[in-house]
């Protein structure tokens, strides 16, 4: 966070925060490399704020030590920090125009006015600002202050941005456009991005990778890919997608998986049994389940009845119970959903044995 | 339709009394002064022609606009520093901001007046003290003139520029003050080019009525100012109860009210009456 122009790399040990007899975050350790576009993702009160606060010196861990480019920042204040950062609701200054909000970081740097001039204008053309200069915050749309926001958060070159909620008040469509232009942005910068969400779409879009939380722990960080299909535990599961989850019995170590009695049929999964053994739960992610008249021998299926649809346009939501009285939900084509329940008996579920995955049994 | 007629009418029922009483005590005795300022001594223009040739009103007139506005900088000066502890202090230091606020109000004018002269007179505390440790040879001028009534004045005041100000700063966004630090402010550059500017309509309701209050002052500077300091308000009183000269007294009364008025006017302007609580 203190070479200009150059991105971060940021490690966090052992932080903890706590506020009173609260545990806001318990014992975090994570490195965050040099450019890549990390998203804290959890639900509120997960310890995500709490920790990008950390990140920003805007709150001081009880324990724990935070390091900038190898620099131990941990008691550093916010001011000399200095990474970019862009608040829930803007926080852009009411009183300035959008010229001097954004030449504000440039004018504490002491830059010169011709440095400041120019900076501030290709900024400005850059985010697509060009023609509200001279405007206050107050007449700008909400998507042109979030540009705004941007804009003042990225002009000083910081070696990371930080990014709270920053989508969260617009509607749906600029949202979209505004992922795009943060995503340009990051690209072109090249600058380190740590950016919170509460909103897992947006976390799986936008990163190259994702920092769960529950509970001020974190609990897993991956690719957006790694961490949907193979979460490391239940809440992760749930929190990034709809799941379905059959109980699994006797599951033991096969060739380069393992298997799995689910319902009397032998499952089989293209992961490793390494931690979990004998009881287990058996997580398929609802678009890779299909339907089928039946199950051929060795192929990963079970049976089960339609009992309510739901018309999504592209597709349909079809849930169904399996014999031993698991639900399960898919997402067929309209068609598929029209004939399971139209046959009112029961269909096949099945799976590529590679998409099913284990979690321990009960608990996380 | 009905029930927001008749909360309209028990809106109107609710303020009448004070309404009344504004009209039977200000402004119908009020049209009587009016109408003296034009017929005393002779009918005419006379007092008003009077009040633009009349060294002595004129030199009050500045003498009032002098210190009212000087009161209106240290009033607000000092007020903005309390609000901000009242404000953004921690819970203990809120409390005594709190207990400084409110005491004054507790406190007749009077007694506080009072209270400065005891203080400040020649044989008062503090010069009896700067005299004891030999800081002085002699008492310091420091009551009976125009600086022992600002004193009073801005003592009394600083309470009433509490209240706008107060109003501002709460209304104001933290996460706005905590953005100016993160992009690498310090916290000093951050109060006066962030925290102030986006406080200012509170100063601006803060200096208006402080300056507006001044103009009226009676008995603060009556008694701190002992006749050689005298503000527009005691010389009106002079002059009806003093000098058998209605027609000026009256007329200075109406310039001093349409100025007020005029004042208030342009407040309303630029702050909504809320920003003022």
């Amino acid at each position: 966070m203190q070479q200009p122009g150059r991105a971060a790399e940021i490690k966090a040990i052992g932080i903890g925060k706590s506020f009173g007899s609260f545990r806001a975050l318990d014992n975090l350790s994570l490195d965050i490399g040099r450019g890549e576009f990390l998203t804290l993702l959890g639900p509120s009160g997960s310890g995500k704020t709490t920790f990008l606060m950390i990140l920003a010196g805007f709150v001081q861990p009880t324990e724990g030590k935070l390091f900038s480019d190898g620099v131990d920042i941990t008691d550093r204040p916010a001011e000399q920090r200095a990474a970019g950062m862009v608040f829930q609701g803007y926080a852009l200054f009411p009183h300035m125009s959008v010229e001097a909000n954004i030449a504000f970081p440039l004018k504490v740097r002491k830059k010169s006015a011709a440095d400041i001039k120019r900076r501030v204008g290709e900024m400005i053309e850059r985010v697509g600002l060009k023609g509200h200069e001279k405007k206050l915050p107050a007449q700008l749309s909400g998507g042109q202050q979030q540009r705004v926001a941007l804009a003042r958060a990225l002009v000083f070159e910081p070696g990371v941005l930080l990014l709270d909620e920053p989508f969260s008040a617009l509607d749906k469509g600029l949202r979209g456009q505004m992922q795009a232009e943060m995503k340009r942005l990051h690209q072109e910068t090249g600058t380190t991005f740590v950016f919170v969400t509460h909103d897992q779409s947006e976390a799986l879009a936008l990163s190259s990778r994702v920092a769960i939380f529950n509970h001020g722990k974190l609990l897993q960080v991956g690719a957006p890919d790694e961490v949907y299909d193979r979460p490391d535990n239940r809440f992760v599961a749930e929190f990034l997608g709809e799941i379905n989850m059959l109980p699994l019995k006797g599951v033991r170590p096969s060739g380069n998986g393992s298997t799995g009695l689910c319902e009397d049929r032998t499952i089989s999964m293209g992961c490793k049994a390494e931690l979990v053994r004998g009881d287990a739960i058996l997580a398929i992610r609802p678009e890779y389940m299909s339907i089928s008249g039946e199950a051929a021998d060795g192929e990963n299926g079970i049976a089960a009845t339609a009992t309510n649809s739901t018309y999504l346009g592209a597709a349909t939501r079809l849930d169904l119970t399996t014999r031993q009285g698991a639900k399960v939900t898919v997402s067929v084509p309209n068609e598929v959903a029209a004939a399971a329940l139209s046959k009112g008996n029961s269909v096949w579920l099945t799976w590529p044995a590679e998409k099913g995955f284990l979690l321990p049994h009960g608990g996380q | 339709m009905r029930s927001y007629l008749s909360d309209r009418m028990g809106a109107a029922l609710l303020m009448a009394p004070l309404l009344l009483f504004l009209v039977l005590a200000y402004a119908w005795p009020f049209l009587g002064v009016v109408k003296w300022s034009f017929t005393l001594p002779t009918p005419g223009l006379g007092q008003y022609e009077a009040l633009l040739t009349d060294d002595l009103v004129q030199s009050v007139f500045i003498r009032t606009l002098r210190i009212a506005a000087i009161v209106t900088v240290v009033s607000v000066a000092a007020a903005y520093a309390i609000t901000v502890v009242w404000v953004r202090g921690t819970p203990a230091q809120r409390l005594i901001a709190e207990f400084c606020i409110l005491v004054p109000f507790w406190i007749s004018v009077l007694t506080r007046a009072f209270g400065w002269v005891a203080l400040l007179s020649n044989r008062g505390l503090i010069n009896t003290w700067l005299q004891a440790i030999g800081f002085i040879s002699e008492p310091l001028a420091l009551v009976r003139n125009e600086f022992g009534v600002i004193v009073g004045m801005t003592h009394f005041l600083i309470p009433f520029a509490v209240f706008p100000l107060a109003s501002a700063m709460r209304s104001l966004d933290d996460r706005v003050l905590l953005a100016a630090r993160g992009l690498g402010s310090s916290r000093m550059r951050t109060f006066w080019t962030v925290f102030v500017p986006m406080t200012r309509s509170g100063i601006i309701g803060a200096a208006m009525i402080v300056f507006v209050f001044s103009l009226g002052f009676f008995v603060t500077p009556a008694i701190l100012g002992g006749g050689r300091s005298v503000m527009i308000a005691e010389l009106i009183y002079l002059r009806i109860f003093q000098s058998p000269d209605w027609g000026l007294g009256a007329a200075i009364s109406v310039v001093l009210v349409l100025f007020v008025g005029a004042l208030m006017a342009l407040l309303f302007r630029y702050v909504r009456p809320k920003q003022l609580i």
